[in-house]
């Protein structure tokens, strides 16, 4: 039942939400909302100890699709962070005017339905409609409300990941054809996809990973992401960020990396490499950035990278640390996308090299632009520590045979995200000082990043809070 | 057989009403009731069909073979004239500006209608040219009915030549096929007879599918659609690109599923192949450099023509079904997005510039049909497209040609999703001609949802299947 329901929340509240004309009645309604399916999702967490709900509906008998939705761990704690990410978001950005709010609160919380549905989907086709579901209300987000070159970056990254999802949306019918009586269950999936020819089971490894990859994103599919996350609000930022990204990654663990065995075997090691080019990559892009949103974005790229390494890493150390990475990840980013807005929306500007001096001006903000800048980097005690840790534990117990160098090489990531992570703090919080007065956060932020900081530090200090439910 | 002759009846009956009534709205009403009397019609015919099948009084034969009717046949003639009376009620108001005979170009439609419903039903290759004929007709005199329009009489003058030119490659196909195998009954051809491939029979088997090809719009042989489907009154348009295309397909599928069944697979997998690949191709290029959004939505209709070919390539039970839904899905989407589009002012795309801010309604259901065609879950559109690709997918060697096609859906968002853009994001001060009546929203509204809940239970579609 409470898998139902935090479907049915967002998707209620999502749909009433376009009913209001009031702004400050709908942020009041939307934040309601959320905060209704974060007490669903953590109690579904806590009842998890006991078994693994599985639901499963009639719904195109002639097909063989069902409506079938799982909470496994996993899927568990990615609806979690989706719970958790969108009522601090809200609240963070309480006092932000934004126009036509009851479509804009609207289209957010039917985007968190579709990202709901994504992560407890049990069924292929219903993944599917969930997987374009969640999509299309961000597409709408990111093109009517952003900076001027919004339509062009939101349509670029709409066109991406469509394609994406219609090569595999071939792989997928072409999966269902070869089901024995016509079936989208996911045991049977598993079944028929593991049986596979190798040479059927390659091309469909590739279908299905383009998808994938092009949201999570991996180089050379990455190309959207930088313009969508810049152009695009804040919160809007955020679910892209933080949270579709997870879509991807949840993708490969769920329905790719055990369908495939063959041609994870296969290419296993060749995204391993493309993986790696990310990390390196993103570092190096991130580094040379002057605007802020653009940083961050390209050192998702590389954080990204890590996580796809930990995937098909194959080691029960990596797969733990991918899933607590994913959580922690999405908590770290959306954190710093909150301060980024916080200091822009008080400038006016996302240049660093125009920015300095917030340390005098907002200590407050500068706490905790540097705690968050920390997990970011993964600094022991952080959250983000625990991740990466695990990551890079199981990353070098793997038995590819150029396991050691692929850690080697990953190490550089951090190395590098402590350059280009510090040097930002550095010019925003300290450098040249700015003769602008500017109010520190104010009681809604202050709310909201504090919770941030509070799971960044709890499950940086005691991270067997997450770690014993894996 | 009550509904074909019902059709030909109630055109006779919209012809003569033109003596007496005067007033150019009751024709619409007129013609909308008469074409709610054909659904109900179709209905009753379906429902006693099967009452007459279960007491074994009924034979599925009809006027010596000449007919097959079958509850496949009559569930398409059902959503057929169903997606006809939505149609009207939704054009009605630009039907009656586009000349003074409003009279006739209802009695037009109806016997549109006819040649859908023997399209449907055809078991013998005269049927089906007979169908084909007169469905074509009407059509050339709607393309041409707005008199004093130059483009108008260019596309009806250019579509009669070049469909009379195609009606003799249909007629020269049936001969060659009748010399081949001496009979007209689609179910008596046999192509491997002698041992050998009936080498006659496959040219007339070429020369049909070149004629098909035609009326259905398919590459190379779509050359005369943009220019007719743009010049002609934009409320036939719609029907031609709609409800006729659709039909003619039902009966090429026929034609390959029934008639066709013991050719070698390579003339559905091969031939076939190559021409849905250049439809697509064509079709997409061609439509993301339109200006107006008419001309968009022409050739957005070979594009989709593209995709229905699966359900030919298919000839099996998953195309079967595929037809059906894609035939509902396409008409109601590009009937509902016509409805918008014949209420703006300006057709080019920045003629939507700003629509969702001043015609929310407007913007939403234009939407929905956009996004439909473009084939994004949750619309009717989606479940079209799966169907015909998993018709496609079970027929061998058909993989490459489905990952191609689906690329070309992905370049279909561009020019579908250019009108949402303007729509949507863009700012502008759009101009209707005529006021959106609550009539109007009512109907758009059951388009917009018959989208959606198709979108999510596609199922209801294939309850007589």
């Amino acid at each position: 039942m409470s898998l139902i329901l935090l479907l049915v929340i967002p998707l209620i509240t999502g749909l009433a939400s376009f009913a209001f004309r009031k702004a400050q009645a709908v942020k009041a309604w939307a934040l309601f909302g959320s905060l209704l399916t974060l007490v669903v999702a953590a109690l579904s967490l806590c009842g998890i100890k006991e078994q693994t709900h599985t639901i499963s509906y009639t719904w195109l008998p002639t097909l063989g699709a069902s409506f079938a939705l799982q909470g496994s761990v996993t899927a568990l704690l990615m609806t979690l962070l989706t719970a958790i990410v969108f009522p601090l978001t809200l609240l963070a950005q309480w006092n932000k005017d934004i126009e036509q709010p009851h479509r804009f609160y609207g289209l957010m919380l039917l985007a968190q339905a579709g990202l709901m549905g994504v992560f407890l989907a049990h069924d292929l086709l219903l993944f599917y409609f969930f997987w374009e579901l969640a999509l299309i209300p961000v597409y709408f987000l990111a093109g009517q409300w952003g900076d001027k070159d919004r339509i062009k970056s939101s349509f670029k990254f709409f066109v991406y990941t469509f394609l994406g999802s219609l090569l595999m949306l071939g792989g997928l019918i072409y999966l269902y054809l070869q089901t024995p009586n016509g079936n989208f269950d996911y045991d049977t999936i598993l079944a028929t996809g593991a049986a596979l020819p190798m040479a059927v089971q390659n091309t469909l490894f590739v279908l299905f990973f383009i998808a994938f990859g092009i949201k999570m994103p991996i180089f050379p599919l990455h190309s959207w992401q930088a313009g969508a996350y810049e152009q695009t609000l804040t919160p809007v930022t955020i679910v892209l960020s933080a949270l579709m990204v997870k879509m991807g990654l949840f993708g490969v663990i769920k329905w790719l990396y055990p369908v495939f065995p063959s041609g994870t075997e296969q290419f296993g090691n060749i995204i391993m490499i493309l993986a790696l080019i990310g990390i390196i990559y993103g570092s190096m892009l991130a580094i040379v950035q002057k605007d802020i949103k653009r940083l961050i974005a390209y050192s998702s790229l590389a954080h990204v990278g890590l996580m796809i390494m930990g995937i098909f890493a194959d080691t029960h150390n990596a797969s733990v640390g991918v899933v607590a990475q994913m959580f922690n990840h999405g908590i770290t980013i959306t954190g710093l996308w909150l301060v980024v807005d916080m200091i822009e929306r008080r400038y006016g500007t996302r240049n660093m090299n125009e920015l300095g001096g917030l340390a005098g001006a907002a200590p407050q903000m500068t706490i905790a632009l540097v705690v968050i800048t920390f997990s970011s980097i993964a600094l022991p005690l952080t959250n983000g520590f625990v991740g990466e840790f695990l990551l890079f534990l199981g990353i070098f117990e793997s038995t590819n045979p150029n396991h050691i160098i692929y850690m080697a090489i990953a190490g550089l990531g951090i190395i590098l995200g402590a350059i280009y992570m510090l040097n930002m703090v550095q010019k925003v919080a300290y450098g040249n000082k700015k003769e602008m007065a500017i109010a520190d956060m104010s009681m809604n932020e202050r709310l909201s990043i504090y919770l941030i900081l509070a799971v960044i530090i709890i499950l940086g200090v005691y991270p067997n809070l997450l770690l014993q439910l894996l | 057989m009550k509904p074909l002759i019902a059709t030909a009846v109630f055109a006779i009956l919209m012809m003569f009403a033109a003596l007496t009534v005067k007033e150019k709205k009751s024709f619409t009403h007129f013609a909308a009731i008469l074409m709610l009397g054909l659904v109900g019609l179709n209905v009753w015919e379906l429902a006693d069909y099967n009452r007459l099948l279960a007491s074994a009084q009924a034979s599925p034969d009809l006027f010596g073979k000449m007919l097959r009717v079958d509850n496949y046949a009559l569930w398409f003639n059902v959503l057929m004239s169903s997606c006809s009376f939505f149609y009207i009620l939704l054009v009605g108001r630009s039907i009656e500006k586009v000349g003074v005979h409003v009279g006739e170009y209802y009695a037009l439609h109806f016997f549109i209608l006819c040649g859908v419903f023997l399209l449907s039903t055809y078991n013998n290759l005269l049927i089906l040219f007979l169908g084909i004929e007169i469905l074509s007709i009407p059509q050339y005199i709607l393309s041409g009915s707005d008199k004093r329009n130059l483009k108008s009489s260019e596309a009806s003058l250019k579509y009669f030549l070049m469909g009379a030119f195609s009606t003799g490659i249909l007629l020269m196909g049936i001969v060659l096929l009748y010399g081949a195998m001496g009979t007209f009954d689609i179910h008596g051809f046999n192509f491997y007879a002698t041992g050998t491939l009936n080498i006659m029979g496959v040219v007339g088997v070429l020369f049909m599918l070149v004629a098909l090809g035609f009326k259905v719009s398919a590459a190379p042989m779509h050359f005369w659609t943009p220019d007719v489907y743009d010049g002609s009154p934009t409320p036939f348009t719609a029907f031609m690109a709609t409800i006729v295309k659709v039909s003619v397909f039902f009966a090429f599928m026929r034609l390959f599923m029934e008639g066709f069944a013991n050719l070698d697979p390579y003339w559905k997998v091969t031939v076939l192949g190559t021409i849905t690949v250049l439809t697509l191709l064509i079709g997409n290029i061609t439509a993301v450099y339109q200006q107006s959004v008419k001309r968009m939505l022409a050739y957005s209709s070979i594009a989709q023509a593209g995709f229905m070919m699966f359900v030919v390539i298919g000839s099996n039970a998953m195309a079967m079904k595929g037809m059906i839904i894609y035939a509902v899905a396409y008409t109601l989407a590009t009937v509902g997005i016509f409805g918008v589009l014949l209420k703006l002012k300006d057709y080019t795309y920045d003629g939507f510039n700003g629509l969702a801010k001043k015609h929310p309604f407007l913007a939403l259901i234009a939407s929905i049909c956009l996004m439909s065609l473009a084939g994004i879950p949750l619309t009717a559109g989606f479940f079209a497209k799966w169907f015909v690709i998993a018709a496609a997918l079970e027929q061998p060697g058909t993989f490459w040609l489905v990952i191609f096609a689906l690329v070309m859906a992905a370049v279909s968002l561009y020019y579908y999703f250019k009108v949402i853009m303007a729509m949507y994001f863009k700012t502008g001060e759009p101009e209707l001609i005529t006021p959106v009546t609550t009539m109007d929203k009512v109907v758009m509204a059951i388009i917009g949802s018959a989208v959606i809940v198709f979108g999510i239970a596609p199922d209801m579609l294939l309850a007589w299947i």
